[in-house]
């Protein structure tokens, strides 16, 4: 693979991947030395099913400027089931992000197996690319409150109305 | 505050050539929370892992972040070692640098700052790692051997012989596999069935080993120590229990003209058979699509003929399930037909070859059966079309292997000697007879298996013409081959008698069945994955799951053993302990939040969450809430993402650990 350097934009790409088909794709391409764009994080999860879409958003939030969840191929599922329940989650979810306002163009779902090696580079280097193209993620980023999550909901106005009664 | 140590590896060169360790381990000190960093050129051996040791105690760590390769590496080393220093191996997580990082990215400045970022992740992660201790669950002490040829049947007396329960499974009437078929094996040209058939005898009569012929694996459920396999034993229409394996039946059946696969069809068989002769076990089978009896109604004479009434033609597929604690798959080759392309196969045909259309252009294993003293031929070389005796022999090697652009890009690595073991059987049959070979290279690297092929070449005189078949066309009785020889620049044109064509091995058709059923990963051409090609060359990466013979890439009949007693030696390791520590990956329910709408019920895969209810001292019910089973959840974590009130946790992946890592970005 070749690498073409100083782009106007480097994208920051968060990848979320399971860790049995994926990561292990991924771990593939490096004992295979291809290249590919230094944009990628890599969250690993034992599988796409325990990806929560909530982790998506703050990705976003928190300075991502595209999302990749990866994992096994329909019926290669270590634990038989779990990329199906994730891929339709995702199919509800990317409407929501669609109606609040992200481009879905910046959101990729794909299936790498432990196989595929090559396939992981594609799909990490057409995403890099895509978003560099798009430029920077500024939606949401704008909206990024000082609070670190706590899973609580805890706004202002919550406060308000709570010190009100 | 938590007190994080940072452990970043050189690995030799593979990650400083590209990443600058020193400052990805400078950088990491200044992470909230990081009370220590430092580098190492291999973390991993024991000087590294002493100053991981040394450091937790000295610095008293709570925390450590191991940058080097992928946790699938080495994860657990540095778990224990961890854990040898007095730290909860939980508390231990990898930033996998090398992998993720110093191989893919050429650029220094670029790969130090992703590397830097990894570490930081991981630190985030670390710090809100909880403790976890590894759940013990008991090992049913029995093995599953999935395929009955060479690999199976030595794994499954190996583990026998150690004095556990074996259930062999087989989806042919008969164990042997391949190696049954074969005439005579390299290097030493012994007799296969020799060597093969007391050995199907030894597993049938083995007191610990059940034999399940004619059936296949239905499902398979559980974990490592527990699992639980329905057997599917398909209706052989003949009670096993009565049949003498006298052979009237067979020898009365009116229906004689089936083509018989074991002979690579060059013989017939009758619709109720034995494979072959010395067939374990030695009962026959109905094969209802072919008897006139299942298609019309209008025989029987098997039955009438059957003295102990061993016939039935009412007998329904059975279901068996079976405990099981390990799990050995041998499934085995086949060789790939390449006359046509096969619908919706990425693997182009060899049309042009002429394989399936010319009667005397054959595969490796059709000579084999054609060379064998109990073959259709009786061991005599006589081609299909005419039974004449081939006088001019040609053999093309690496048909289908080794052609990328043809979408097998591997080497099959037993066509080589195979082949020199053919010319040498054919000159050894037909004195006066020529044999030439078409081939690539001569891959013979096995013990005495170079001198083998020399043998071939200097004293039994194969021709051998260094170069690539491109057409194969009838001319009359003959075949003619077209090919190059690149030793001198020339083009080669040979008239043929026989040509045998060393096609590609395959993994048997319905391994991704098989695969998904098992929960195991295998490759793009359906070879089953190892845990790691190097250091877990038996293992599955699903834990009680282990490897043998050609299921797992091409292999001759040693390494196949080898292998197979291999993965008997997991088998008994895991069987030598009478409790088995799981990995704590499980999910916990918080009962205060759970409101009972059970989806996370819905969406396990492994049934693991049941309805639980809490009462009062009196009794009385208050409500119902879910509860995981921590022996049956397999950690995959759905159940937590899938959860509306946020009330399922999987330990080692919270929603804190996760959040904190797409936090440091």
């Amino acid at each position: 693979m070749h690498q073409t350097k100083t782009h106007a934009f480097e994208p920051k790409i968060v990848a979320f991947v399971c860790t049995w088909c994926t990561y292990a794709g991924a771990d593939l391409a490096g004992t295979s030395r291809l290249q590919y764009p230094a944009n990628t994080r890599v969250v690993k999860f034992p599988c796409t099913g325990r990806i929560d879409p909530v982790f998506i958003l703050r990705a976003f939030q928190k300075g991502a400027d595209g999302v990749l969840v990866s994992g096994c191929h329909p019926g290669d599922c270590h634990y038989m089931a779990g990329n199906f329940h994730a891929r339709r989650r995702f199919a509800a979810f990317r409407a929501l992000l669609d109606f609040i306002g992200v481009d879905l163009q910046r959101l990729q779902f794909s299936w790498v197996s432990a196989a595929e090696g090559g396939k992981w580079v594609e799909v990490a280097t057409e995403l890099t690319e895509r978003v560099r193209q798009m430029g920077p993620m500024r939606e949401f980023k704008e909206l990024e409150s000082e609070e670190q999550w706590s899973g609580v909901i805890d706004t202002p106005e919550l406060k308000e109305a709570y010190n009100a009664i | 505050m938590s007190r994080i140590g940072v452990f970043v590896c050189h690995c030799g060169e593979n990650i400083s050539r590209t990443v600058d360790v020193e400052k990805v381990a400078a950088e990491a000190t200044k992470l909230p929370g990081v009370a220590f960093s430092c580098d190492y050129k291999y973390m991993c051996s024991d000087p590294g892992q002493s100053l991981l040791k040394k450091a937790v105690s000295e610095h008293n760590l709570d925390g450590v972040v191991v940058a080097a390769c992928s946790p699938r590496m080495h994860e657990k080393t540095f778990r224990s070692a961890a854990k040898s220093a007095g730290l909860n191996p939980f508390l231990c997580e990898m930033a996998n640098i090398r992998e993720h990082c110093s191989w893919v990215h050429e650029d220094r400045e670029e790969a130090t700052a992703k590397a830097a970022d990894i570490v930081a992740m991981m630190v985030a992660r670390v710090k809100k790692d909880k403790k976890l201790v590894p759940i013990t669950v008991p090992v049913t002490k029995r093995a599953l051997v999935i395929g009955g040829g060479i690999a199976g049947i030595q794994a499954a007396l190996d583990i026998a012989d150690a004095g556990h329960q074996v259930v062999l499974v087989e989806r042919e009437p008969s164990i042997g596999g391949h190696m049954a078929q074969l005439s005579e094996t390299f290097p030493t040209l012994d007799c296969s069935q020799c060597i093969m058939t007391p050995k199907m005898v030894d597993a049938a009569n083995h007191p610990n080993i059940t034999l399940h012929t004619y059936s296949e694996i239905e499902s398979v459920d559980g974990y490592i120590g527990n699992f639980q396999a329905t057997i599917r034993k398909k209706a052989r229409s003949v009670i096993e229990e009565k049949c003498t394996g006298c052979g009237v039946c067979s020898a009365k059946c009116p229906q004689k003209k089936i083509p018989n696969a074991f002979d690579k069809n060059l013989g017939v068989r009758p619709a109720i058979y034995v494979p072959f002769p010395q067939a374990v076990p030695n009962t026959p089978v109905i094969d209802r699509e072919h008897c006139t009896k299942f298609i019309n109604g209008k025989c029987g004479v098997c039955q009438k003929v059957c003295g102990p009434g061993a016939i039935d033609y009412e007998q329904t597929d059975e279901l068996i399930v079976e405990p099981v604690g390990a799990i050995v798959v041998a499934t085995g080759f086949e060789l790939y037909s390449i006359g046509e392309k096969p619908k919706g196969s990425p693997i182009k045909g060899y049309g042009e070859f002429g394989h399936g259309t010319i009667p005397d252009v054959i595969d490796g294993l059709t000579f084999e059966r054609l060379a064998s003293a109990s073959g259709p031929t009786g061991g005599k070389i006589l081609r299909p079309s005419d039974g004449k005796e081939p006088k001019q022999v040609v053999f093309v090697q690496c048909v289908g292997s080794r052609a990328r652009e043809k979408g097998i890009s591997y080497c099959s690595k037993i066509c080589c000697m195979y082949t020199a073991k053919h010319t040498m059987l054919y000159k050894h049959k037909v004195h006066d007879g020529q044999a030439y070979v078409f081939f690539m290279d001569a891959r013979t690297p096995g013990k005495s298996y170079d001198e083998f092929w020399r043998r071939a070449v200097e004293e039994e005189e194969a021709v051998y013409i260094r170069g690539m078949v491109s057409r194969l066309y009838q001319k009359g009785e003959k075949v003619v081959v077209m090919g190059s020889d690149i030793a001198v620049g020339l083009q080669v044109e040979i008239e043929a008698d026989l040509v045998v064509l060393a096609t590609a091995v395959q993994p048997r058709s319905g391994a991704d069945t098989l695969a998904q059923k098992l929960g195991i990963s295998y490759d793009s051409y359906h070879f089953y994955s190892e845990a790691h090609a190097k250091l877990k060359p038996v293992e599955c990466a699903t834990a009680g799951i282990y490897l043998a013979g050609a299921c797992q890439g091409p292999k001759d009949i040693p390494d196949t053993v080898s292998q197979a007693s291999a993965a008997a030696a997991k088998v008994m390791t895991l069987f030598a302990k009478s409790e088995l520590e799981r990995e704590p990956i499980v999910a916990k329910v918080n009962e205060n939040n759970c409101v009972a709408c059970l989806y996370c019920k819905k969406v396990c895969p492994y049934g693991a969450v049941e309805e639980k209810e809490i009462r009062d001292r009196q009794g009385n019910l208050i409500r119902v809430v879910a509860y995981v089973n921590p022996g049956v959840c397999g950690g995959c974590g759905t159940c937590q993402a899938s959860c509306p009130s946020k009330s399922v946790e999987l330990d080692g992946y919270t929603d804190e650990q996760v959040m904190a890592m797409i936090e440091s970005l």
